[in-house]
């Protein structure tokens, strides 16, 4: 399954997986003498939901943080859409298609629900600064032709009764569903989600759950999720990379993951030697 | 009596004008607090450097000229041309956009992710650097700015309260331009900064570096628009002040008096600027007028900072600012 093929696989529930949207190649990551990252290898196909898991200080974070640019790995390469990417800034990865949230929620919390939705639109409004500042013709179309897709994926998301409300006065739950609507807008090529389910409660994580999956039904949008909880990530996803002390040491569907010894050796806590 | 009472108008009229030009810097000042949390110490210096600037550029000044002289000897002061006002102005706008694109990619760039205090702190550095480069620029001496705005009495509203009332009001024209002005201003960058593509991003910045990012916005581009708009607004107050009272150094000293205006107003609200500073106007030349003269007078240049100073202690986040909301 993890073979380089072009054409992709046919998930559990029936789902058809295609070929190949992102790989990364021999990532390794240093900071400073400290390597958060060694030497991993793996391939996020498009249509699927990729899920990264490990212990505490695995390098899960760090490697989404390569994904979408916050990160410039020493070594190694991140092939994009079968092109290999340049070092780029973080706004040029999202100018192509790559959206995410925090796992700690970065939001713009001095404006409304919909304001912060409508910035994840900035991407795809192309008028200049002058029409954009005269405010006529071009750039208002434009405007009222994004607001459209916003108000659709604010109904999808179930967060209509809050759209004008700021959002540093959302409780901790909603601030999450406000920040995926945001990655959402852009209409993202890849959705990479760090910690989706951080902090939330049973019924939260359910309701979490249920917006990651209808995401990718309904727009066939290609997820990669970081997540401790690994019930919710067995749920989820189609399959699992699991990291643990910056290295890769198991790929494949949950099923595989959960009987391989060294991740039960990860997750159990036996002795490195 | 009505004569008191009609004296007592025109003071407050005179006050509200003043008031404008007040805001016209703080407006400066919001902008970029607003845009990334900077506070700009040296945009009174700015609007000094505009002005400057724009007269140099008008009468066809050779900048640096002192410097060039002492060098190579030569003897040039002039280009031998004068330049009209509006296209000086333009040419003044790009020297301005210049300067916000060398401010951020020789100074902010570097201090990305710091504490506001350094930021503030360097912001100090350049308005020295500014006010040294003004000087080298275009020389030291008083200046006059005359770019063919009114100036004087308005004679017509003079004569129409006249007849109306009996009583003459005075007010000048060029403080009638300037509230015209400053309220284009304001109702133009608070419509651009709430509706416009631009604007939502520069919100966005101001909010959040790593999510405005996330979502494709070159913070870089974000603050070269940020210190041009506010040049563009240094510009325009400088233009207003050095028309009023020449161009010289205390012109960037008027930017203290923009500090009591966004205390009452909010550090981040733009039509709180434009209140702040008519409250300020009006407020201290009232007081002047009414109280000034048991207090010995001069009351102007202390009355702005108590009327501050109370504000503080009271409504620490201005008229207008966003309520301070600690979650525990």
């Amino acid at each position: 399954m993890n073979q380089m093929s072009t054409e992709g696989y046919t998930t559990a529930d029936g789902r058809q997986i295609g070929g190949v949207l992102m790989e990364m190649k021999n990532i390794t990551l240093r900071f400073g003498g400290v390597k958060a990252i060694t030497d991993i290898s793996f391939d996020i196909r498009e249509g699927e939901i990729r899920a990264i898991i490990g212990p505490n200080g695995a390098g899960k974070s760090s490697m989404l943080n390569v994904i979408s640019g916050f990160y410039v790995p020493q070594e190694g390469e991140v092939w994009f859409r079968g092109a290999k990417r340049p070092p780029m800034k973080p706004y040029q990865v999202a100018q192509q298609g790559i959206a995410r949230t925090f796992q700690n929620i970065a939001l713009f919390e001095g404006m409304s629900v919909l304001d912060n939705v409508m910035t994840g639109r900035l991407t795809h409004m192309k008028t200049g600064m002058v029409a954009q500042a005269i405010w006529k013709g071009a750039a208002e179309k434009e405007e009222v032709e994004n607001r459209e897709v916003v108000e659709k994926i604010i109904d999808f998301l179930e967060i209509q009764a809050i759209r004008k409300t700021p959002v540093a006065r959302l409780p901790y739950g909603l601030k999450k569903r406000v920040e995926l609507a945001r990655a959402l807008a852009a209409e993202p090529k890849l959705l990479l989600l760090d910690e989706p389910m951080a902090g939330m409660n049973v019924e939260e994580k359910e309701d979490m759950s249920r917006f990651i999956l209808d995401v990718n039904d309904e727009f066939g949008t290609t997820i990669a999720l970081i997540e401790h909880d690994m019930g919710v990530v067995m749920d989820l996803s189609d399959r699992v990379v699991v990291m643990d002390y910056g290295k890769k040491i198991g790929d494949g569907t949950p099923d595989e993951v959960r009987n391989n010894q060294a991740v039960i050796d990860a997750y159990l806590g036996v002795a490195h030697d | 009596m009505p004569e008191q009472l009609f004296f007592a108008l025109e003071v407050i009229l005179n006050g509200l004008m003043a008031g404008v030009l007040y805001a016209l810097v703080a407006l400066g000042f919001v902008l970029i607090y607003k845009a990334s949390g900077i506070f700009n110490y040296s945009q009174g210096v700015m609007a000094l450097f505009a002005a400057a600037t724009l007269v140099g550029i008008m009468d066809g000044q050779v900048p640096f000229s002192h410097l060039i002289n002492a060098i190579f000897g030569t003897n040039v002061h002039h280009f031998g041309w004068h330049i009209p006002a509006l296209l000086g102005i333009l040419l003044t706008m790009g020297v301005m956009v210049f300067l916000a694109w060398a401010v951020n990619r020789f100074v902010f760039k570097h201090l990305v992710n710091q504490e506001p205090i350094i930021l503030f702190m360097a912001t100090i550095g350049l308005a020295y650097f500014l006010e040294g480069l003004s000087d080298l620029m275009w020389g030291g001496q008083l200046k006059t700015l005359d770019v063919g705005l009114p100036q004087g009495m308005n004679a017509t509203l003079d004569e129409v309260t006249f007849n109306l009332f009996g009583y003459g009001f005075f007010i000048d024209n060029l403080d009638i331009v300037a509230s015209i002005v400053a309220l284009i201003l304001v109702v133009t960058l608070t419509l651009y900064s709430q509706y416009s593509k631009q604007g939502r991003a520069l919100r966005a910045v101001a909010d959040d570096h790593q999510a405005a990012l996330s979502v494709g916005i070159s913070l870089n581009f974000i603050w070269i628009l940020v210190w041009s708009i506010a040049g563009f607004v240094a510009l325009v107050a400088g233009i207003m002040w050095g028309a009023k009272s020449g161009v010289q150094f205390s012109l960037s000293l008027m930017a203290l008096k923009a500090l009591p205006v966004l205390m009452l107003g909010g550090f981040t609200s733009i039509p709180g600027a434009i209140v702040g500073g008519l409250i300020i106007g009006v407020g201290e030349k009232l007081f002047e007028f009414t109280l000034g003269g048991m207090m010995g007078g001069a009351t102007e240049n202390w009355f702005a900072y108590v009327l501050a100073l109370i504000f503080l202690v009271f409504r620490p986040q201005g008229l207008f600012g966003e309520k301070i909301i600690e979650r525990v």
